[in-house]
């Protein structure tokens, strides 16, 4: 298959409120090949959920401006009509969300749900929907799956329920799944089980993950590429051990300080990057993460695009003036890569 | 929750949903605008609410003004009966009720500005001061209703248990009675011979007899949700941090609690007021309310209607005003509702 | 189910029980004079009152008085002492136009009230909402004997389209019976369809935001699937059991002002007229009986809700 998977290039996504317009992405591009599996990272509100949701048009609105392109196999997503769309959700793109109590409709049996999901794209028998509806159960590792496709999602726990999300996004085998903060809501024990999940369908049926969390931890489990998104921007993104071991954006350096690692001695305090992050209504010129960066110097005043300033790193790319060696010496605090808190004033 | 790389950042929402007022996270990082100040805000901007409480607050004043009206514009009282009087129309002199039993239509004039009923009463008059009484019958009994729904709340969901048991089945049976019936049987039952309690006795002709009844109808409506906030509020840590400093029962329950169910009791008052009203005006109009000689919008429809084809204002006259004095006070307790709780489950049958 | 069914049924019971209680007493025990006199009418005479309460049992204790009253009421011997006759024979004669009113009514004002919620939450904020939800708030404000008789006069006197009140019996004359009942039934579903269509709005609205409905658009339902599968379904849950609620209230009561105003001669009528002329008996026996039948009609509701809605039946 030639070229990536999913397209999106120089995605813009605006909201209209009664305070004013809400830049929520702004110049958002990536590709996914076929078998990968991305991650985006970023705190709430930096604009992940709401990129992922537009690949499906789930944030279509008399409100919402979107510009840019989003392309499945070479069709484009953005100015699809909804029966267009109707194919490729779930179908091609699957999604799960972050709280499968609330995903599922309580009064509706689990089976249920999924048989409507698969009859909505294939013209089979109703008894026929069923047995892949009781399959795909099996398939996630839901035990007896025969009875407790017969139940309602309150009569499932949570890790069971986010295994059903996940069996009813695949049993339409589609070929890529975007999972949005699906262990959030769950137990660390748990989550690693979805993880697992996840990683096995990734590698035994070739499945293009896309996943979206907040959780550094969780990317490093399976993530294979990563995206570090902030206030509607892409402000990094590489491999995996790029990402991890080579960041170079103050933004990353600052997510990778809080985590606290069972290699290195502990830090008196757990370092934080200071202030909150921008509102999207009046964003204000220049880098974005400047007001909390504690590296921030004149040229900061221009936004930095997003480019590769790396020779050996060409898949590497960040938004930060710096000069790499000045990165390299910047990014240790006590001898490990994080961010000093900085006095801000936002 | 896997460790948060990110500083807890409570100025932004967590979900991005499209549409949501993410206006409301601007507002909210200006450093502590509380939630009342919120909402009057809120409550300014909407207009509509705005004018139509204006309406009922006009209404309201008018009735008050009911005594300067019939003194010193109409120059007569609510039960004066004027049926043999004659009154000067534009030049002719009208009987103020015909022969054949046919009340005077409206004069526009001081006296009998909107016409004469059929006991050749100033039907102005009567609206007036009928609407005094029906106001004040909404207000006494809405009070009743939020002083005991709030205290049966309160003791209900706070001290659980057999008190719990006893007020809840209480209201259930309260609630389970249809309004109406409720109403009549207590209006029937009370008009005869009023209550004698021994101490303190209340004549079945007082305005108490309806505002009490209507009152005390009304309670399960708002006790029951009240209850149950109360309930959830009861297991929330500020409560137990409370008690943790010595706080005593009827402290917590009055200092800590009640501020945070203030915010429904606020919503409901004013729909409380639209069905007080409405209620008392079926009850009057049945008969099981305010009883004759007083007036009140209910009695005057009731007495309006037997006219219908010959003096069409006797209905149309005090319908209106109610209509317009429930409308004002439901559009504007929608406003009120909006402007606490854009996503309230508040909620009265009728 | 079946254990929620038995609770649900055995509550019903108290709660009838208590409501037979609470109805005695008012009538009958509150400290404000001669329940006699209350009976018997202002203009009994005292023998009358003397007959009544030997009849009633007033001289009895109060157990024994309340059970007395509960056999006259349920054996259909309660007499109106003024008009003479016998409450519950007079009951049966008017529960035709009664039911009539409500059913018809009840019908109309779910289906209209359902109709228009989707409509207004469909074209949430636009004009067709805006005017929609101005219509059921006036219809919500204004009292249903105001309706009925500014209704009467325009089309019964004014335009004689519609007879001015009365009830033909549906087996003696479907026509008249039809032509009879249209105001009343226009009336008396104005003020719940305006309420109606709020709620199933407000309803709508809020699950249309709910997860699950974005979970149904990711998976590529098509539109009208959701709408109706899902939110819909969802939606119309407490309406239905609200309409229970009101449907009961309206039997048992609610009628009461429309029919007044129409002279539908209905059981409602019958209260009324008896408590303008402060007759008890009759109003005694009504109100026993309405409160009952909403009682009733409300375990059937919360039943069918729990038929509707699993997370209820499973959970208690």
């Amino acid at each position: 298959m030639a070229g990536p998977l999913l397209e999106i290039e120089d995605l813009k996504v605006d909201f209209r409120t009664d305070e004013g317009t809400v830049h929520a992405v702004d110049g958002v591009s990536l590709s996914l090949e076929a078998g990968e599996v991305l991650s985006i990272v970023g705190e709430s509100g930096c604009g992940k959920s709401v990129t992922a949701m537009t690949i499906l048009g789930l944030t279509r609105g008399p409100n919402a401006r979107i510009s840019g392109s989003i392309r499945y196999q070479g069709q484009e997503l953005t100015t699809a009509s909804n029966d267009e769309l109707e194919t490729v959700r779930g179908n091609r793109i699957a999604m799960v969300f972050q709280d499968p109590m609330s995903s599922f409709n309580p009064v509706h049996r689990i089976g249920d749900q999924i048989v409507e999901a698969i009859l909505a794209h294939h013209d089979i028998e109703k008894e026929a929907a069923h047995r892949q509806a009781v399959e795909a159960l099996r398939s996630v590792g839901i035990p007896d799956p025969e009875t407790r496709a017969r139940h309602y999602p309150f009569e499932f726990s949570g890790g069971m329920r986010q295994r059903a999300m996940i069996a009813m996004a695949l049993a339409l085998e589609p070929a890529i799944l975007i999972a949005d903060e699906p262990t959030t809501a769950l137990d660390v024990t748990i989550q690693a089980q979805i993880l697992e999940l996840l990683q096995d369908l990734n590698q035994e049926r070739g499945l293009s993950v896309v996943l979206i969390t907040h959780d550094l931890g969780v990317v490093a489990e399976i993530a294979e590429r990563v995206m570090v998104m902030y206030a509607g921007q892409i402000v990094e993104q590489g491999t995996l051990e790029e990402i991890f071991y080579d960041p170079q954006h103050p933004y990353t350096w600052g997510l990778m300080g809080s985590l606290t690692r069972l290699d290195q001695e502990r830090p008196e305090r757990l370092p934080q990057i200071g202030g909150q992050p921008p509102s999207l209504l009046g964003l204000p010129p220049g880098c974005r993460f400047r007001p909390r960066c504690p590296h921030a110097f004149d040229r900061c005043a221009e936004l930095p695009g997003l480019e590769h300033r790396l020779a050996k790193e060409p898949g590497h790319l960040d938004r930060c003036w710096l000069e790499p060696s000045e990165k390299k010496e910047k990014r240790e605090v006590e001898g490990r890569i994080g961010l000093e808190a900085r006095k801000v004033s936002v | 929750m896997a460790v948060d790389p990110t500083a807890p950042s409570p100025g932004t929402s967590a979900a991005l949903e499209p549409g949501v007022a993410l206006g409301q996270t601007a507002v909210a990082g200006e450093g502590g605008v509380g939630p009342y100040k919120l909402a009057l805000r809120r409550l300014r901007r909407n207009r509509t609410a705005l004018a139509f409480g204006a309406m009922f607050l006009v209404i309201v004043v008018m009735c008050l003004c009911a005594p300067l009206y019939s003194k010193y514009v109409a120059h007569t009282t609510p039960s004066a009966n004027h049926i043999t009087d004659t009154v000067k129309v534009g030049g002719k002199t009208e009987d103020v009720v015909s022969p054949g039993g046919i009340p005077i239509g409206p004069t526009w004039q001081g006296r009998f500005f909107l016409g004469a009923d059929s006991n050749g009463r100033d039907v102005a008059v009567r609206l007036l001061y009928g609407g005094r009484n029906s106001l004040e019958i909404g207000f006494i009994a809405t009070l009743i209703s939020c002083l005991l729904a709030t205290i049966i709340a309160l003791a209900a969901g706070y001290y659980r248990g057999v008190i719990d048991g006893v007020l809840s089945r209480t209201m259930d049976l309260i609630w389970a009675y249809p309004v109406i019936l409720l109403g009549i049987a207590l209006g029937t039952a009370l008009a005869v011979g009023g209550l004698d309690f021994g101490l303190f006795t209340v004549s079945g002709a007082s305005l108490w007899i309806p505002a009490i009844i209507i009152g005390v109808v009304y309670v399960p409506y708002m006790a029951k949700p009240l209850r149950g906030q109360v309930l959830s509020l009861r297991e929330k840590e500020f409560v137990e941090a409370a008690r943790s400093q010595g706080a005593g029962n009827l402290r917590i329950m009055f200092r800590e609690i009640l501020p945070n169910v203030a915010s429904s009791i606020i919503v409901f008052i004013p729909l409380m007021i639209a069905n007080a009203i409405l209620l008392e005006a079926a009850l009057s109009f049945l008969g099981a309310g305010v009883q004759p000689p007083n007036p009140s919008w209910g009695t005057m429809i009731g007495d309006g209607i037997r006219l219908i084809p010959s003096a069409m204002h006797l209905t149309l006259i005090p319908g209106a005003m109610l209509v317009l004095a429930v409308l004002g006070i439901n559009v504007f307790g929608d406003g009120v509702r909006d402007a606490l709780d854009p996503r309230a489950e508040v909620r009265i049958e009728h | 189910m079946a254990r929620f069914l038995v609770r649900r049924l055995l509550a019903m019971v108290v709660v009838l029980f208590a409501i037979s209680v609470l109805t005695f007493l008012i009538f009958e025990a509150i400290p404000n004079g001669d329940p006699a006199v209350r009976l018997g009418g202002r203009s009994s005479t005292p023998e009358t009152r003397e007959a009544i309460r030997k009849d009633w049992g007033f001289d009895k204790p109060i157990y024994e008085q309340y059970a007395i009253t509960m056999r006259k009421i349920f054996t259909g011997t309660v007499v109106s002492y003024s008009q003479q006759i016998n409450v519950v024979d007079e009951i049966k004669r008017d529960l035709p136009a009664t039911l009539s009113l409500a059913i018809g009514a009840g019908v109309i004002w779910l289906g209209f009230g359902i109709l228009f919620g989707v409509i207004s939450a469909v074209n949430a904020g636009k004009l067709t909402d805006t005017s929609l939800t101005v219509l059921s708030l006036i219809g919500v404000s204004t009292p249903v004997f105001l309706l009925g008789a500014l209704v009467l006069w325009a089309f019964a006197y004014k335009l004689t389209i519609f007879p001015a009140g009365g009830y033909v019996p549906l087996t003696q004359d479907p026509w008249g019976w039809l032509t009879h009942m249209t105001l009343p039934w226009f009336v008396l579903s104005v003020l719940f369809i305006g309420f109606y269509s709020r709620v199933l709005r407000s309803n709508i609205l809020d699950t249309i935001n709910e997860d699950y409905v974005r979970t149904a658009r990711a998976k590529g339902l098509s539109e009208r699937r959701i709408l109706i599968h899902h939110v819909l379904r969802n939606s119309l849950i407490p309406v239905v059991s609200l309409w229970g609620l009101d449907f009961a209230a309206v039997i048992g009561g609610g009628a009461i002002l429309t029919e007044t105003v129409f002279n539908l001669q209905g059981v409602g009528q019958y209260a009324a007229t008896s408590i303008q002329q402060l007759d008890v008996p009759p109003v005694l026996v009504i109100t026993m009986f309405g409160a009952f039948f909403v009682v009733v009609l409300s375990a059937a509701v919360d039943i069918v809700y729990a038929l509707l809605d699993p997370r209820i039946r499973l959970s208690a």
